[in-house]
């Protein structure tokens, strides 16, 4: 049994803002469920399944359920972080594969920019019953310097420098260019990058990615409504999921657990990385995606940095074109979680949808790899394979 | 400011102690790094928790470490007033724990560093586990 063709994304949406003082965060769920079954061509009533994470205010899924105003029979509030709405997508598929549900909503939405959140600099403190906090609160771990630390063993161990790493977010600004609701446009140099303050040794502020207000929704649905709808087919053909952490002190920086949920991935398409026209990979920083990258196999583990350098991840110019809206490090990493607008901008590209200067000429299978919490201490890794029909 | 001296360091928030860790703050207060070992499968792991994440035995048996140890990764928290540096340090004990390095000069720093094990007081009094570099 698989998941493999079972379920269609019928619907995307992606706010078009980045900074929302002037609106609520169940109001921006609202506004992006609306987007997303307008883009579809359903209704709000047609929908029996919802599916959200720790960005949605309440229990679980209880409030916004409420708040939407959704008669539902399926559930799942999983968190992982920013791939949360890959595990979405992909649960959703297993309920619609069991007839548990038909057209699963999947909304995301937050407001750290208005907010004035220190997303990556300000250790975060938690629920005093984490096990781990006595550990590791006290040594003040944040986004950034967990992420930085995987970047200095990766350089350590493997050659890789700032400049190669520097070439992600190069790669990134090229396509950010074209997109008129990316919060960066300039397109930067390695020069620009390397110039950039010293965050936490050796990530730069422009190896970070951007702090957005804004969220995006998807619609997940069985193959016959998927038929029945106006837009072009994609559909999901395999996925998997896998949380990494600290393996009981037998900590390893060097890879993630897209290195577990990537291959589970590509065994249930049933296709391999060459195959693939078009990569969505999380880029909370360059160092996420440069890891990724190797994770997934499209290079052998430790030559990530030579596979990402001169422009090998700009479309129309190198061999795997990733994050054409600009992704995480120049578009949109809305509420400090990028998996939805990871799949939105595969799903246009499998549309072909896309900008027409970053579209991928017949475009027809995508992967959408994404990851939550920090590399550095523990988290999820989810992967998605997508198709056009 | 001069390379060549320490940076003043930080204020360190009080650790969270719990039933299950207190034999390892209690240790820590007497400056001594107490380690967890399985009765069932002898592994050493880190964090302390009660029961083994190797094999789910009974994790109640403590070995002292050493005392040394190695920089495995670590990283400069330029941002921060102080700055201060977090890093992972490898154990021969066979684990390898997130700490701080303290007394470091920063130009100075380097993965596969020999450090050893400090402790510093946190903002309740109980002792926290650190590590500096072992002067060449």
């Amino acid at each position: 049994m698989s998941i493999k063709g079972k379920a269609y994304i019928v619907g995307a949406y992606e706010h078009p803002t980045r900074y929302a003082p002037d609106k609520s965060v169940a109001q921006l769920h609202a506004e992006v469920a609306l987007g997303a079954l307008e883009d579809a061509g359903l209704g709000k009533e047609d929908i029996d399944g919802y599916f959200c994470a720790g960005d949605a205010p309440g229990m679980g899924p209880l409030s916004m359920v409420d708040y939407l105003g959704l008669r539902v029979r399926h559930v799942d509030s999983t968190d992982t972080g920013g791939s949360s709405y890959l595990v979405h997508v992909a649960h959703a598929a297993e309920a619609i594969a069991l007839g548990k549900c038909r057209i699963a909503l999947i909304t995301l939405a937050g407001r750290p920019r208005s907010e004035g959140m220190a997303t990556g600099t300000a250790p975060r403190s938690g629920n005093p019953n984490l096990p781990e906090l006595g550990f590791e609160y006290p040594y003040a771990p944040t986004v950034v310097n967990t992420y930085a630390m995987c970047a200095m063993r990766h350089m350590y161990q493997y050659g890789t420098t700032s400049e190669q790493l520097a070439w992600i977010k190069v790669a990134a600004s090229h396509h950010a260019q074209h997109n008129p609701h990316a919060l960066l446009r300039e397109v930067v140099s390695v020069e620009d990058v390397l110039a950039s303050p010293m965050i936490a040794d050796p990530l730069h502020r422009l190896d970070c990615c951007v702090i957005t207000d804004g969220g995006g929704a998807v619609i997940v649905a069985h193959p016959d409504v998927a038929k029945s709808l106006r837009r072009p087919l994609v559909r999901l053909l395999g996925a998997g999921e896998a949380p990494k952490g600290q393996l009981g002190g037998e900590v390893d920086l060097t890879y993630s657990g897209a290195a577990w949920s990537g291959p589970r991935a590509f065994e249930e398409a049933g296709v391999k990385p060459a195959d693939i026209d078009y990569a969505s990979i999380y880029d909370s920083f360059t160092i996420t995606v440069l890891m990724q990258i190797e994770d997934l196999g499209f290079c052998e583990k430790g030559q990530g940095g030579r596979f990402v350098a001169d422009g090998n991840l700009i479309a129309g110019v190198g061999k795997l074109p990733f994050n054409t809206d600009g992704g995480g490090l120049c578009n949109n990493h809305p509420a400090n979680r990028g998996g939805m607008t990871k799949i939105i901008e595969a799903v246009r590209q499998l549309r072909g949808e896309a900008h027409p200067a970053v579209q991928v000429k017949d475009c027809a299978l995508a992967v959408v790899q994404g990851t939550g919490g920090s590399l550095g201490l523990r988290h999820g890794s989810a992967t998605l394979i997508l198709e056009r029909v | 400011m001069p390379t060549s001296s320490p940076a003043p360091e930080r204020s360190i928030p009080a650790p969270v102690v719990t039933p299950e860790t207190r034999r390892f703050w209690e240790a820590a207060n007497e400056e001594r790094l107490l380690l967890p070992r399985c009765r069932a499968c002898g592994k050493v792991h880190y964090y302390p928790r009660a029961r083994c994440p190797f094999c789910f035995g009974p994790a109640d048996e403590w070995i002292e470490a050493r005392g040394e140890g190695e920089i495995y990764s670590y990283s400069i928290m330029r941002r921060a007033d102080p700055p201060y540096v977090i890093a992972y340090v490898s154990l021969p004990e066979g684990v390898r724990m997130l700490t701080n390095i303290i007394g470091a000069d920063f130009d100075e720093l380097a993965i596969g560093q020999k450090v050893r094990l400090v402790f510093v007081a946190s903002e309740s009094g109980q002792k926290v586990p650190m590590f500096t570099p072992i002067a060449p």
